[in-house]
């Protein structure tokens, strides 16, 4: 089977069974997209991936991953006004990090093209939150594209190159985790440009680029009047259509629509096409700026539409000022259960908010209620995973009433049993800032936070030179695995993979920490130990907690020493006193307690690291020595 | 609006994305119109993953449905379980490999793991069929994976796929050096069909 990082390239056109991330990834490469820059994050990494994974001389293009998004944003930005057309993207929280310089751009003439893509996560399947960027859209003065599937993904993103380009603005193409994440089969063009014109076509006079009293009004008047534009574009694109299933026939003397956008859109015209209800659909694909006259054309024709999306009231409210405006004399029907504003709407879902405000059309779906006996399955750290021994270790050293705060990162999982570490999480790398401002006052409660060395690069280094050079009273330990572990190790800065080494302890002396003790996690007495001393320190004070990704060292182990078979950890039936320390409080998932009582370690998922063995008070547990006996 | 839905699921680590890859990949072969998604973002081990497939040309949403999964695909028995109860329709099958992997709160002692009988009763009350599977022998959890697949083609529940086409979308996507070991559990799997 051809592989994808050669479909990829492919000169030609074709057709195959394909993720949404992959299509857009295709999509840049056949227009010809020459800059792409992203942060890691869940939904979108697999575009990283996908395009990370070229042969370099094959690549028309410049990938990289940048140390956050806004940096990300800023050479995007800036190769767009090279006259190069670029690309960033990253997950929904990471506009938030990015949208200091994104605020200005439509302001500028990008002259290059630039297209914005946002992984939203509706249902925050991965993510802190589930914000609804659509709002970003409206504050930037920035257009919106929201395909519902890959192939509208992949269609879109080239409408989005094509309008970016001729306007020399900025364009969000916004998914969602069920685009990004969906698979079908996906026809893709050819490429259509030829080699890459890197000739430098910056020109000042094509500008202004700087934004002070006198030009912001002549720029937000240009950014206005574009987005002006746009709307009249709204109004004729294809993007935006009518679908009626089952023709459009009043149904009680009543014409009825329903106005909705991107997936949950093809949730309502599953329902639709289900009940054979001749009620019809405004699908709209460019959702800001919304196309006014389209909107009235369709609420004129009808006698109630109900405005159908997911999250936040944004459209409809759009909707209703529009239809006020031009006095329209449609019922306009909302959402009506606060549930209904939050997660993923799939086609249940939308079934029953149509049966709410239609039930003499629409049947609401049987409830399901989960059975209550199932026992949860909470994710896990990995086997053999550093933090868990971090967090083993940590626990012994601290007192009941300390406060710990969280940050983002495979460490985060630490707030869940049997660790419960990490009681606070806002951002990436809020935790020393939050941690500091916990310790202000506080003479009785040790505060405690925790950072990844990916974070630390990413939001990191502000809040800590911050804590420093204050001498905030508080301990940071820096859960350091070598990589960007929980969004499928991406290359992090300082490991070499990316330049070159960054050797944290000087670097973080430099910014004035001046208490730093560091040791492998595997340690673990020694850790408990360095935890009490910088617990024990006034002022602020760093413990390195070290080792590297597990799951991402065995995988190159397999793949360099195919041979190498790690002995699995066993327990001593002999010598096990049933105290559990294994199973219950270390919490390695390769340990099994069996109804007997009796614990066994699972031949599956054990990998050999031996963590575990400093850990039972009996030493039941012991590892034969690889190739030998005991 | 016709279409079969198949709900995948097990436990991080198992290899749910190859059995959703051969899967699809033999679903597409035997003229089926696809849309699916699996879960992706963190890459712990030891929570649910799960990958979702649907059949049909009025399908035009990637998630199965609760309570819509005329297939059911388990790499584990507490997850089959989990699938039977909230997405298994009136009349589905649930095929599933009888391994274990116990949640951090069964070891810890806060929840209990089900027994095997606690599945066949689920399934029962929505009038469907259990597929036990497990063969002697079988550590590797990617095999287990190809043991599901022999067992589903043998059973003929979607239209189409057969054992041949199975085979096939097994020697696609498996690298060489692998495929026979994979074959010979597919077809043993295949044989001990439910007696």
């Amino acid at each position: 089977m051809a592989k994808l990082k050669d479909m990829l390239v492919k000169r030609e056109s074709w057709s195959d069974l394909i993720m949404g991330n992959y299509a857009v990834a295709r999509a840049m490469i056949d227009t010809g997209t020459r800059v792409i820059t992203t942060f890691p994050g869940s939904p979108t990494p697999e575009i990283a991936a996908a395009l990370d994974s070229v042969d370099r001389d094959k690549r028309d293009y410049y990938f990289e991953y940048s140390t956050n998004e806004k940096v990300a944003l800023e050479i995007a930005a800036g190769a767009s006004l090279n006259g190069h057309l670029s690309t960033v993207f990253f997950k929904s929280v990471g506009l938030n990090v990015a949208s200091d310089s994104l605020i200005q751009l439509a302001l500028m003439e990008l002259v290059g093209g630039m297209v914005i893509i946002l992984g939203d996560d509706p249902g925050a399947n991965s993510s802190q939150n589930e914000q609804d960027n659509r709002w970003f859209a409206r504050m930037s003065y920035i257009p919106m594209l929201e395909p519902a599937n890959p192939q509208e993904a992949y269609d879109m993103y080239r409408e989005a190159v094509r309008l970016s380009k001729e306007r020399r603005i900025p364009i969000f193409l916004r998914l969602t985790t069920h685009v990004c994440h969906a698979r079908e089969v996906v026809k893709f063009n050819g490429i259509e440009t030829g080699a890459p014109d890197w000739t430098p076509r910056f020109d000042a006079a094509a500008g202004p680029y700087v934004p002070i009293v006198s030009t912001v009004f002549p720029l937000k008047r240009k950014a206005l009047a574009k987005l002006a534009d746009f709307e009249e574009l709204g109004n004729e694109c294809k993007l935006n259509f009518v679908v009626a299933p089952n023709g459009s026939k009043p149904i009680d003397g009543k014409r009825l629509g329903v106005i909705s956008s991107a997936l949950v859109a093809m949730s309502v015209l599953e329902n639709l096409e289900e009940s054979k209800a001749s009620v019809d659909l405004l699908k709209l694909g460019m959702t800001y700026p919304l196309p006014r006259k389209m909107i009235t054309d369709f609420l004129a024709d009808r006698d109630e539409v109900m405005v159908l999306e997911e999250l936040d009231q944004v459209l409809e409210n759009e909707i209703k000022v529009a239809a006020w405006d031009a006095g329209a004399d449609c019922k306009i029907l909302s959402r009506k259960d606060r549930e209904d504003f939050m997660g993923e709407l799939g086609p249940r879902r939308t079934m029953k908010i149509l049966s709410d405000v239609w039930p003499s059309i629409f049947d609401a779906p049987a409830e399901i209620v989960p059975s209550k006996e199932i026992s949860v399955r909470l994710p896990q750290m990995c086997p053999g995973c550093g933090h868990r021994s971090a967090f083993h270790a940590i626990r012994k050293a601290l007192e009941d009433d300390v406060i710990t705060v969280a940050d983002i990162g495979c460490h985060s999982l630490g707030f869940m049993p049997p660790y419960n570490m990490g009681e606070v999480l806002f951002s990436m790398g809020h935790g020393v800032s939050t941690a500091s401002g916990l310790s202000i006052g506080n003479d009785t409660r040790k505060v405690l936070t925790f950072i990844g060395d990916s974070t630390l690069i990413h939001a990191g280094l502000p809040g800590i030179v911050n804590a420093a050079n204050h001498d905030h009273n508080i301990t940071l330990v820096l859960m350091d695995n070598g990589t960007t572990a929980m969004t499928g190790h991406q290359p992090r800065f300082g490991s070499g993979e990316v330049g070159d080494k960054i050797p944290f302890v000087p670097l973080l002396e430099a910014l004035g920490v001046k208490f730093i003790r560091e040791t492998d996690t595997y340690q673990q007495a020694t850790l408990t130990q360095h935890i009490r001393d910088a617990n024990a320190h006034k002022g602020f004070a760093l413990v390195i907690a070290r080792h590297p990704c597990m799951l991402k060292f065995t995988r190159k182990q397999r793949k360099d020493m195919p041979d190498l078979k790690m002995p699995n950890v066993r327990v001593d039936q002999e010598k096990c006193e049933r105290i559990y320390e294994c199973v219950a409080e270390f919490g390695c998932p390769s340990f099994q307690k069996n109804e007997d009582g009796s614990v066994t370690v699972s031949e599956e998922l054990c990998i050999g690291d031996g963590s575990c063995l400093q850990t039972c008070p009996v030493q039941a547990l012991w590892r034969p020595k690889p190739g030998g006996d005991k | 609006m016709s279409s079969f839905n198949i709900y995948m699921c097990g436990v991080g680590g198992q290899g749910i994305g190859m059995l959703s890859e051969v899967l699809s990949r033999a679903c597409l072969e035997a003229g089926h119109n696809i849309m699916g998604c699996d879960t992706h973002g963190l890459a712990q081990r030891g929570g649910i993953v799960v990958s979702h497939l649907r059949l049909g040309d009025g399908v035009r949403t990637p998630r199965v449905p609760d309570g819509s999964a005329d297939l059911v695909i388990a790499l584990e028995r507490l997850e089959a379980l989990r699938a039977a109860d909230a997405m298994l329709a009136k009349s589905g099958t649930v095929i599933y490999y009888d391994t274990i992997y116990q949640p951090i709160h069964v070891r810890m002692g806060k929840t209990s793991y089900p027994e095997a009988d606690a599945l066949e009763e689920t399934v029962k009350t929505r009038g469907g069929k259990v597929e036990r599977v497990q063969l002697a022998d079988i550590d590797d959890p990617r095999m287990q994976n190809v043991a599901l697949l022999g067992r589903l083609a043998s059973t003929g529940v979607i239209e189409g796929v057969s054992a041949r086409v199975v085979e096939q979308a097994l020697r696609d996507a498996l690298p060489a050096k692998a495929l026979a070991a994979n074959l010979a559990v597919f077809e043993q799997a295949a044989e001990k069909t439910a007696p």
